[in-house]
This record gives structure tokens, C-alpha cells and sequence, in this order.
């Protein structure tokens, strides 16, 4: 595995629909950076959006320094999307012709659409989107396999980052998941966090 | 949090910023903290209230925010360190407290923590407390990331103590719920009596009493205080310069703005060019420290969110030092420079910098950009706010719009702070037409409920949560019942503060550290104040609607109506169905039912889908919280609704 970050500082940003724990999926990521004596700066979405409006999480990540809790326009290195539309929508303010996308498959359909206002996007158009506009991608049905094995959509976040483990794109490795997960959820629930994690480790080939 | 006690000196920790400034007050011997919870600011109370037994302190959720204030008060009069924490609208609550109290002085240490919100990321204002320090007459520090935030803490309150005056502790948004790496401090061992001596010479700061009356003679103590800061903020550690020494632009910033700046200068590549002063201590301003870097450059770049507040106290200096140190440019937010409204970033730093400095900077190239920009404009339009799957509030205005319709006078409702200020929107069937401050809907429907005498005969209905019940509702409904104003109290009790994370309040049996505490009841108090009381469960459409019009028809007086029903998202709750649910197909009539689409149009619970395939509804189970209301919306019962079994 690549051992040291490519870039300096890592730009990554995590986004998704209120509620559907951005928040837990960063922190358990900038903690297992920091833990390895990188200087981690996470700026959040919390509050009103977290109800069913877009949220993001920027997370930085340097060998030094701490740096800005909102990364600048187009700088992002990295995109983790819990929601497809919204790794369009992250896109369209941080990416650039070099930036990769790790993207759950599992829509979340803004109330216009559930009211028939909006559409929503195909799919297969999504995914011709985000490739156009980044320089690697990579989607899974994460929510989808949660729900079918964990019974309960949350995992989806875990398999994201076993995922997100295997596309090698930043240094993070299996232990350090199982000791900071081990730290924030109970004893009981370790091992399905676990198998969560490794699900998305083989989804990503 | 892991570690807030338990951290060791030197550890090195990833805590967000309101953890840095719990750990900062348990650091400085912090013995009370009092607050009401509002975004950003919560988790300073809620950390502090976790570890509340281990480390011996006080902590408590306060009825609301003067009340905390004083609460605070209290314990830095009898010689104890106390901190309140409230955001940004909390100062506009405890300022009457607040003024008196920067004049009466104080003993131990204390810091008022207000946690502002600009570009109102969740609030319905972006006030800016620091004109409160300076129209308080008291100083003012603001952290500049994760770390100082917890230094600074422990600092101010130092300084407090020294000098016998409340300090005003500004954090952000940006700030307050961002995380970074902290490297820990100390914790004291303390071992304080709580005292308060009374019975000295009356005017003795120590040993008298306390109140900031005789007026001028306590303003000038005052005074002479803030002189005294004015004087340790040369020396503050929180007042730094980066730069080369005669730099061509010099930025002057504060807050999360200093993490914009450096990164504008970074993206910029402008290390050798510009030069940040980045000021801690933002009010009074620390003038010589302030004259030695003016003196270097003649084009100032004020970095600030909000009002131009640094702006303006600058350009006074600026002017009073004129003749030593010559004429300054500055450039901020009343050349426009620097945006009036809505938060800052990187990027708008970056904007009149470069221009400043002859940069042409561009963040993308224009055709992807433009690319970006159309695809995501297909994509993803902006996401409306909605009421969580399975939130009572979707059925409780649901009921009360329902009514309204039927009651067919045109009735309105008055709204205030809390999730289902998101009634003014679709969500929430778009039915709240005034919303204001904390408890404002109870006062300005009762202001509405005389306007009879001018002909006004509109229905008049108001909402509040249970919190906020406690927090403002009940002076209001004391007016509304002693004037005899024709209105309707909703209250939306969903048992907590649940917009900011479920905090504790008078309604419930345990206190912000979870230890045993009296529930005052709403139905009761409203009952003895004499008003017309119902409850029930807004659940039960049927029932609600039927009392909610009952009440309207009563044309005297105040009614009031409680719909009880917990949040779906508190802990009891969360992620437990009661019901399973499902969309029987072959019912299911589609378009062609008449019903045009009553379910996914109109009510719009986002656990339930319009699949455009097969034309019908459909449930998502991932999303649908099993609350089982939306069986009830289904005119041809199409929405089937299974008893979920738990031990
Ligand atoms: S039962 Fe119906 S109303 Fe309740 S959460 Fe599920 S879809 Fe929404």
C-alpha cells in the first residue's frame, strides 16, 4: 500500500444528505490519521441541513499543518459520496480534471422529486457524469448490501470506507479502523462494523 | 468525546472545536457551566455535562439564556470559575443581565462563550455578538483554530479573574464544529469552597456587594478594567504576526477567518508578499502592537465575517495615528472588498487578494467549470429542507393546515425557533406565516388575538416546542391570558431540545448530566394559568383535527393544544420501527386514483417514493422511520401498516 499522501495537504471531502452520517464516517476517518501523527482539520455541516438537506464534511490532511475547515473552489483531491447526485454537486464547486470519486449507488430523492416536481437521474447517466468529470471513479452499492446483510443502512458508511481503503488512493489501513471504531461504538458491535468494512474492501477490485 | 478527563498533558487529540474549549475550561478549574443549547455552541455544555461527576463541577441546561447567565454569575460571586456558552441570539437574551453584570463587576473567573453562526448555517439570523463586548464595555477574545480555542479558554478565564471582569469568548460556526488537533494541558486538581462574602465595606470589590450601582463610580472601575486588558492584549500570545516585515499588502483577521487567509496566501503562493496579523484579542484593540505593524504597510486588508466590526475600530485607531505613521488604505467590507453578508472562505480571500497583488487566479478551468456546473445543475437542484421520516411535526401541521382550511376564515399560524420552524416550507405544508426569535409566535399571536376591536376576524394559531415553552412561551401566555386574546397554542412536545441533539429541560425528569431532576408539566401550568387545555397524539389525525377545531370554535380566551409525540431521532427512538410498512399494489390506483398522488405530492414523508415505472407509490425502507401515519393519508387505504414485535 502507498504509504505516504500524495498530496499535501490530502483535500477530501464527504458528502451526502443530512442523516445519513457524514458526520461518524469523517470523524472515524480524520481520527485514524491523526492517530498516525497526521494533523488533521475536518470542517462539518451540522444543524439545520442535517435535515434532509446537502451535506458535506472537508477533510484536510497534512504532514504539518493545520489548515482551512472549507477547502477552496476546485481544490479537492478526493470525493466519497454517500449520495450520487451529491458527488455531481461537490463536483461542480471542488473538482477538477485530476480528482477521483468513490460514490455509493443509493439515491436519496429530494422532496421535489418525491413530489414528481424533479427529476431524478438514471443512474447509468450519473455514472457517465461523475467519469467525465473526474480522472478515476469507482461505485458501489453500499446501502444496498447494508441493508441485505447488516439489516440496517448505516453500514452502507462502513463499507464506503473499506472501500475507499482499497482503492489506495490515501494510506489507511485495516487496523486502525478496528481500533477507532472499537473506541466509538459498543463491544457487541464491533464485529459487524468489521464485516462491513471488509465487504467493501472485496467490493472494490 | 474520548478523553476529555482522561486525556493526558501532552497527548494529542482530534477535537472539534467546542470539545477544545470544554477541555480548556476543565484545564483552567472550571467548577460551573450553564447554557441553553443552540447551534453551534451545544457541545461545549454537553461535554462539560458527560464528565460533570468525574471532575466535580456543575453543569446545567438552563431554562434559557439571561438565566444561565446569571446562574454563572452566581457561582463566580461566591469564587468559583464559571463559563455560560449560548449562541449568537443567546446574547440578545442575557444582554440586560449581561450589561449589569459588566458594571457590578466579578470575582472568580468567568467567560460568556457566545458561538455565532454567519451565513446562518443554522439559524434564521447571522447576528454578530462582538458590538455586544463593545457596547457592554467588556473585552473580547476569539480563538484562531482548534488549539488556541482550548488555550484561550483557560487564559481568558485567568485574565477575568485578575482583572474582576466578565470576558466575552466569541467561536464560530466554522470554528466551533470543525475538529483539528489539539495537543492537551493539565488538568488541576482543585479543591474550592464556594463563598460569598457580603458583609465588607459595600463598595469593596472582594468583600461587598454586588451591583453596578452607584452608576459612575462602578462605570469608571469598569473603565479602568478594560485599560488594564487593553494592556495585557499587548503582550496576548493570541496576537500573532506571519510575514515578511515590510509586506507589500498586510491582512488583519481574526477567528476561522485567519484559516481563510493563510490558505488564500498558500493557494496564492503569496508567503513573501503578504503578511497576516492575526489578532486574538479583537476589542479593545491592542494599539501598539497595532501601530508597529501599521507602520510597515500602507494597504490593510480586514478579513472579518459579518459587520465590519475590526474594520471600523481600526480606521479609528488608523486616523488617531495618522500624523506618526501616515495615511492607510483600507480595503474590508465597506469598499466591498470583502462580501456584507453570508460566511466567509478561502475563496473569497483569495478574490481581492489577488487583485490586490496583480494575480490572475482561477480555481477551474473554465470548461470544466462550465461543464460541472450543467451537469450538476440537472443533477442535483438544491435540496429542500424536510422533516425527518416519521417526525411528529409533519403530522401535527399536517392536522393544523388541514384545519385551517376547514375552518375557512383564513386562519394563519405564528411560529418561532426550533425543527419545525421548517413549517414555513413544503415540508411542513407551508403553514407557519411569522416566524421571529425564541417564543416570539406566543407573543405576536397575542398581539394578533386584540386586533377583533379593528375588525380583524382571522383565526389566530400559534406553535412552540416544549423547550421553548420553558425558554419564553410563558410570559407570553401569561400576557395572552391576562388581555383575554383569542388565540391557539399549539405545542409541538416531542420530550427535548431535539433540533440541537436533545438536551434536557424543565419538562423532563433528568438534568443535562443525566441525574434526577422535577418535570414541570405544560398541561398543568397552562391549566392554573387558566387557559382551555387538550392533548394528545398527533399521530391520531382524526382526534387532532377534531379538538384543534373544537378549539377554534371557542371565540374567548386562550386554548391551548398539546400534541405529544417523541422525536424521531431521539435515542429511545432512533432506528426502531413500529410499524412495518408496505404499499399494497394492486390498490395503489396511481394517477388514476383522483387522489393526485395526496401521498408523495402533498404530505411528502421522503420514506415514501412515486415510482415512475410502475406509476404507484412505494415505501423506502432504508429511509421510512415506520411511524405508520401515512396509512391514515391513503384514501383507498393502499398504505398497509404490520405491528413491529419487540421484546
Ligand atoms: S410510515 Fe409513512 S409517514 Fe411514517 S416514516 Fe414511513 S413512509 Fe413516512
Amino acid at each position: 500500500m502507498n504509504k505516504s499522501l500524495q498530496f499535501d495537504p490530502y483535500n477530501l471531502i464527504i458528502t451526502g444528505v443530512g442523516g445519513q452520517g457524514n458526520v461518524m464516517a469523517s470523524r472515524v476517518l480524520g481520527n485514524m490519521f491523526s492517530m498516525n501523527g497526521y494533523t488533521v482539520t475536518i470542517g462539518e455541516t451540522f444543524g439545520a441541513s442535517q435535515r434532509g438537506g446537502s451535506v458535506m464534511s472537508h477533510l484536510r490532511i497534512s504532514s504539518d499543518a493545520c489548515y482551512s475547515p472549507q477547502i477552496a473552489k476546485g481544490q479537492a483531491h478526493l470525493i466519497v459520496a454517500l449520495e450520487p447526485t451529491e458527488a455531481l454537486r461537490v463536483l461542480a464547486n471542488y473538482g477538477n480534471q485530476d480528482v477521483k470519486v468513490l460514490c455509493n449507488n443509493r439515491p436519496i430523492y429530494a422532496v421535489g422529486v418525491i413530489s414528481g416536481e424533479l427529476n431524478y437521474p438514471e443512474q447509468a447517466r450519473i455514472h457517465e457524469w461523475i467519469g467525465e468529470l473526474s480522472s478515476q471513479c469507482w461505485f458501489l452499492d453500499a446501502t444496498d448490501e447494508a441493508l441485505k446483510q447488516m439489516r440496517h443502512p448505516i453500514y452502507g458508511n462502513i463499507i464506503l470506507l473499506g472501500a475507499l481503503a482499497a482503492t489506495e488512493t490515501i494510506p489507511i489501513a485495516r487496523e486502525d479502523f478496528k481500533s477507532i471504531i472499537a473506541d466509538s461504538v459498543p463491544a457487541d458491535k464491533l464485529d459487524i462494523n468489521m464485516k462491513a468494512y471488509d465487504m467493501g474492501m472485496d467490493m472494490i477490485s | 468525546m474520548s478523553g476529555l478527563i482522561s486525556g493526558k498533558k501532552g497527548s494529542r487529540r482530534l477535537l472539534m472545536g467546542n470539545e477544545a474549549i470544554a477541555r480548556g475550561a476543565l484545564e483552567a478549574g472550571v467548577k460551573v457551566a450553564a447554557g441553553y443549547p443552540g447551534t453551534p455552541s451545544s457541545e461545549i455544555v454537553e461535554n462539560l455535562a458527560k464528565v460533570a461527576e468525574a471532575g466535580n463541577l456543575y453543569v446545567e441546561w438552563s431554562t434559557n439564556e439571561k438565566i444561565a447567565m446569571e446562574v454563572a454569575a452566581a457561582a463566580s460571586f461566591a469564587r468559583l470559575r464559571s463559563i455560560c456558552v449560548v449562541k449568537q441570539n443567546g446574547i440578545n437574551v442575557a444582554s440586560d443581565f449581561l450589561l449589569h453584570l459588566a458594571g457590578s463587576g466579578t470575582r472568580g473567573g468567568m467567560l460568556v462563550i457566545p458561538c455565532d453562526d454567519p451565513g446562518a448555517l443554522s439559524s434564521i439570523n447571522e447576528g454578530d455578538t462582538r458590538h455586544f463586548a463593545r457596547l457592554l464595555e467588556i473585552p473580547l477574545v476569539e480563538p484562531g483554530d482548534f488549539q488556541e480555542a482550548k488555550d484561550m479558554t483557560k487564559w481568558a478565564l485567568e485574565l477575568s479573574e485578575e482583572l474582576q471582569c466578565v470576558i466575552m469568548m466569541r467561536s464560530v460556526t466554522r470554528l466551533s464544529h470543525a475538529s483539528g488537533n489539539v495537543t492537551l494541558g493539565d488538568l488541576p486538581v482543585t479543591d474550592v469552597k464556594a463563598e460569598f462574602r457580603h458583609e465588607g465595606f459595600p463598595l469593596d470589590p472582594n468583600e461587598g456587594i454586588i451591583t453596578s450601582a452607584p452608576v459612575a463610580f462602578r462605570h469608571s472601575q469598569q473603565q479602568e478594567k478594560l485599560k488594564k486588558a487593553t494592556a495585557a492584549f499587548e503582550s496576548s500570545p493570541f496576537n500573532t504576526y506571519t510575514g515578511p516585515e515590510k509586506p507589500e499588502v498586510l491582512i488583519v483577521t481574526s477567528s476561522a477567518c485567519n484559516l481563510y487567509s493563510r490558505e488564500a496566501i498558500n493557494i496564492l503562493k503569496a508567503e513573501e508578499r503578504v503578511g497576516i496579523l492575526k489578532l486574538g484579542t479583537t476589542w479593545p484593540l491592542p494599539e501598539k502592537l497595532i501601530e508597529n505593524r501599521l507602520q510597515k504597510c500602507d494597504s490593510i486588508l480586514v478579513v472579518e465575517e459579518v459587520i465590519p466590526f475590526m474594520e471600523e475600530n481600526l480606521k479609528i485607531l488608523a486616523q488617531e495615528l495618522e500624523p506618526k505613521i501616515g495615511r492607510k488604505i483600507f480595503y474590508g467590507k465597506r469598499d466591498g472588498s470583502i462580501p456584507s453578508v453570508d460566511e466567509m472562505n478561502p475563496d473569497l480571500v483569495i478574490a481581492p487578494l489577488a487583485k490586490l497583488l496583480g494575480i490572475e487566479y482561477q480555481a477551474m478551468s473554465e470548461e470544466y467549470a462550465t461543464n460541472a456546473m450543467q451537469k450538476s445543475f440537472f443533477a442535483a437542484p438544491v435540496r429542500d429542507l424536510t422533516f425527518c421520516p416519521g417526525c411528529p411535526h409533519r403530522a401535527s401541521f399536517w392536522s393544523i393546515n388541514n384545519v385551517l382550511k376547514l375552518d375557512n376564515n383564513r386562519g394563519f399560524v405564528c411560529g418561532d425557533i426550533g425543527c419545525y420552524t421548517m413549517a414555513t416550507l413544503p415540508t411542513g405544508f407551508s403553514t407557519l406565516k411569522t416566524l421571529h426569535s425564541m417564543g416570539s409566535g406566543t407573543g405576536v399571536a397575542s398581539g394578533f388575538g386584540k386586533l377583533t376591536q379593528f375588525g380583524m376576524n382571522q383565526s389566530v394559531v400559534t406553535v412552540c416546542g416544549d423547550s421553548t415553552f420553558f425558554h419564553s412561551v410563558i410570559p407570553a401566555l401569561v400576557n395572552a391570558v391576562h388581555h383575554k386574546s383569542d388565540i391557539t397554542l399549539v405545542v409541538l412536545d416531542n420530550s427535548g431540545t431535539a433540533m440541537t441533539g436533545f438536551q434536557s429541560h424543565p419538562g423532563l425528569e433528568v438534568d443535562a448530566s443525566g441525574g434526577d431532576a422535577v418535570k414541570l408539566d405544560i398541561e398543568s401550568i397552562c391549566i392554573s394559568m387558566g387557559a382551555v387545555v387538550k392533548k394528545c397524539n398527533p399521530f391520531d389525525f382524526e382526534k387532532t383535527q377534531q379538538l384543534l377545531f373544537e378549539l377554534l370554535e371557542i371565540k374567548e380566551g386562550v386554548k391551548v393544544l398539546i400534541l405529544e409525540q417523541i422525536c424521531a431521532l431521539s435515542p429511545e427512538k432512533k432506528a426502531k420501527k413500529n410499524f412495518e410498512m408496505s404499499v399494497d399494489e394492486s390498490r395503489c390506483k396511481g394517477e388514476s386514483c383522483g387522489c393526485n398522488r395526496l401521498c408523495t405530492r402533498i404530505f411528502r414523508c421522503p420514506g415514501l417514493v412515486w415510482h415512475e415505472e410502475s406509476g404507484i407509490s412505494r415505501i423506502d425502507e432504508a429511509i421510512c422511520a415506520g411511524c405508520g401515519v401515512c396509512s391514515a393519508i391513503c384514501p383507498v387505504g393502499a398504505i398497509s401498516r404490520k405491528e413491529v414485535a419487540y421484546e
